[in-house]
């Protein structure tokens, strides 16, 4: 049962390859398995669709055309992926570890709470200041949040996927009650929510484009957590205590430390997540901050098998999926919720898959490499 | 008359509260713990409870018979769980893991499905008037106790016995605790997982069917918060046994009552912190009862959560 786990929680440990093409090869075989599953899903979607009445090569043209059709259905789907970059990491990085950390939507919101507490407090200060100071705050918070998750399984033996999905509900209620109480803008009539950062405050734009800063800080956090994970001895440390924990205890390893440690950055980049919809796109914290990015992030993470670099395509892939929902629901009268369909199909089909892992190979691997 | 109980409300309120909300935890534990008695642990009945509310709804509306909707709703839920249960065993797929999955994918399902069941009201589960000896509306009120909740205070011992003193649920906890000893007496390992798991579905989509169609009582996409979820981990705290999952399923019922019965004596100040009452509970509980260095009394062995 350990060695099931094993599978789906921890990637393989790989060695860095010593020529390029055996390396090209390998990617060419990891890529199969997502790929055909992806392929399925589409099929499955196309059938449900169809049980609908509506025509499945209506419903992949209008897919393909909201999420990569034009510049700007691209810059939106670059946009959706920025969240999920950041929440996807909520899931992967502890995922080193054996540790399946589901909570990433709680992460958020705690970081894009105590991100809206910090701008509007700071109101008038330098924006650079402000800005910093919210960032780094909610990756404080977002961080705490999940290493609770951590720290419960570590001393308490406390099962870490449920009680991280609990702490989602329990983030959503102090949301609720700091932004309809203490917290709220008077203004706010219809949707509670706090009050402005203030128009000085917010990340914005990258030149040239409609995509806010967020994707970049979220690519960033992707190298760091690559290099962390396999170019580290901390890295290294924590895959062999997500491999077995018995023997990293035998050889000395800190567990506790590596659980707590990584569980909080899984934590603060998804807090950063929720900053980013705060600085960026809300200017305030309201109920718009629980949108199920980090339940879509525990998707790209899983699809990724959780590989911090493969993160950014599987993200801006699911972000394109997400986009395409606006076109399918104004032209084929589709409900919003198609294209969550899709991503539940999605995450059922790649994890069946992973029987066939191993099995389905391009290109097969010569003995001596 | 509500001065004259005056903070006596609260706890006249948590009761009857306790009662109305505890219902669907209880049908989802109950089913849960059926499926973890096997040794498989479904974490997909929060999209089976979602996705029972929504069909029992539905069927409730066209059929205009809200106890079909109520079939129909564990018909749908033993759906969810033999696709749980067949994708499971599947080799080197997680069980877990899986079950995040058909979370998502019930959930999303039934919003997709759902959609055009918002506005419409359907025909609603009757209730049983247990409080007609008295004149106070809320004793009444209290006492007003569902069909459902019955089915689910005589289904606890039933299952309990037929754990302890049935060839089915003999072979059941074989399963659950020693694999390899259960195939060396003959049994089947995964016909019996998967039976498990659709028989824990089915519970599941009758627990989501009570939220639309008694409490509260009707369909939208915020309907469920979490209960699925809390439930799994209350099967845990009942230490996998069906009449500790209905005492578990009661307080928590009541924790989730705390904070409408504050809110209709007048204490609004926190209600949204109240809401969480829950899942601070279900934590609290967890992190008391659980412990690092030995297995939890009572889990059957095979399972993975508990390794």
């Amino acid at each position: 049962m350990m060695g099931e786990e094993a599978v789906t929680a921890t990637p393989r440990v790989g060695l860095p390859s010593a020529s390029i093409l055996p390396g090209l090869r390998a990617l060419a075989n990891a890529l199969v398995q997502p790929v055909a599953a992806l392929i399925v899903s589409l099929l499955l979607f196309g059938l449900f669709v169809a049980f609908a009445g509506v025509n499945p090569l209506h419903v992949y043209a209008y897919m393909f055309q909201g999420s990569f059709g034009s510049w700007f259905s691209v810059q939106n789907s670059v946009t959706r992926a920025s969240p999920l970059i950041l929440t996807a990491l909520c899931t992967a990085l502890p995922a080193q570890l054996g540790l399946m950390i589901i909570g990433g939507e709680g992460a958020l919101v705690m970081g894009g709470l105590f991100a809206a507490l910090v701008g509007v407090g700071m109101n008038g200060a330098s924006p650079l200041l402000v800005q910093c100071t919210m960032a780094l705050v909610a990756m404080v918070a977002g961080g705490i949040w999940i290493a609770l998750a951590g720290g419960l399984r570590h001393w308490r033996g406390v099962n870490e996927t449920i009680s991280s999905l609990l702490l989602v509900y329990i983030a959503i209620a102090i949301l609720n009650h700091v932004v309809e109480g203490p917290f709220r803008d008077p203004k706010s009539l219809n949707k509670p929510s706090s009050p402005s950062i203030g128009d000085a405050n917010l990340i914005g734009n990258i030149p040239g484009t409609e995509i806010h800063w967020g994707l970049v800080f979220g690519l960033i956090a992707c190298v760091i957590a690559y290099v962390l994970i396999n170019r580290t001895a901390f890295g290294f440390s924590a895959r062999v205590a997500g491999g077995n924990v018995r023997a990293a205890r035998m050889v000395g390893l800190p567990v506790g430390r590596l659980v707590l440690t990584v569980c909080f950055l899984g934590g603060a980049a998804a807090g950063l997540a929720g900053m980013v919809e705060v600085a960026a796109v809300q200017e305030r914290a309201n109920a718009s901050l629980i949108a199920g990015y980090g339940y879509t992030g525990i998707l790209v993470s899983f699809l990724a098998r959780h590989n911090p670099l493969a993160i950014v395509p599987v993200a801006i892939l699911l972000g394109g999926i997400g986009a395409s929902g606006g076109l399918l629901q104004r032209h084929l009268d589709l409900p919003d919720a198609a294209t969550v369909v899709l991503q539940g199909i999605l995450f059922v089909v790649i994890l069946a898959s992973e029987t066939y892992q191993g099995r389905l190979r391009l290109f097969p691997e010569r003995a001596g490499e | 008359m509500s001065e004259a109980i005056g903070w006596w409300g609260v706890p006249l309120a948590v009761f009857g509260g306790a009662v109305r909300v505890s219902t669907p935890f209880l049908f989802v534990s109950l089913g849960e713990c059926i499926t973890e008695r096997s040794g498989r642990i479904n974490l997909g009945l929060e999209g089976t409870l979602v996705m029972g509310a929504m069909s029992g709804y539905a069927v409730s509306y066209t059929t205009g018979s809200p106890w079909l909707g109520v079939i129909a709703a564990g018909a749908v839920g033993v759906l969810m769980g033999l696709a749980h249960g067949l994708i499971c065993s599947l080799d080197r797929v997680n069980d877990i893991a899986v079950g995040i999955a058909l979370m998502l994918f019930g959930i999303g399902l039934a919003f997709y499905l759902g959609k055009p069941f918002i506005q419409p009201a359907a025909p609603q589960l009757p209730s049983i008037d247990f409080g007609w000896w008295s004149d106070i509306p809320q004793v009444r009120a209290a006492l007003k106790i569902n069909a459902l909740f019955l089915v689910g205070v005589a289904l606890a011992p039933f299952l309990l016995w037929t754990f302890k003193n049935t060839r089915w649920g003999l072979i059941l906890r074989t399963v659950g605790e020693n694999a390899e000893a259960a195939r060396a007496l003959g049994y089947a390992i995964i016909p019996t997982r998967v039976i498990a798991t659709c028989v824990g579905g089915f519970l599941g989509g009758i627990g989501g069917s009570f939220l639309s169609l008694y409490y509260p009582g009707s369909w939208n996409e915020r309907l469920s918060s979490g209960q699925g979820i809390t439930a799994v981990a209350l099967v845990i705290f009942a230490r996998w046994n069906p009449m500790l999952c209905f005492y578990a399923s009661l307080l928590f019922g009541g924790a989730g009552a705390l904070g409408p019965s504050l809110q209709s004596v007048g204490v609004t100040q926190g209600y949204y912190l109240f809401n969480a009452a829950p899942y601070v509970l279900t934590l609290l509980i967890m992190i008391l009862t659980c412990s690092p260095k030995r297995t939890l009394i009572g889990a059957p062995g095979e399972l993975s959560i508990t390794r």
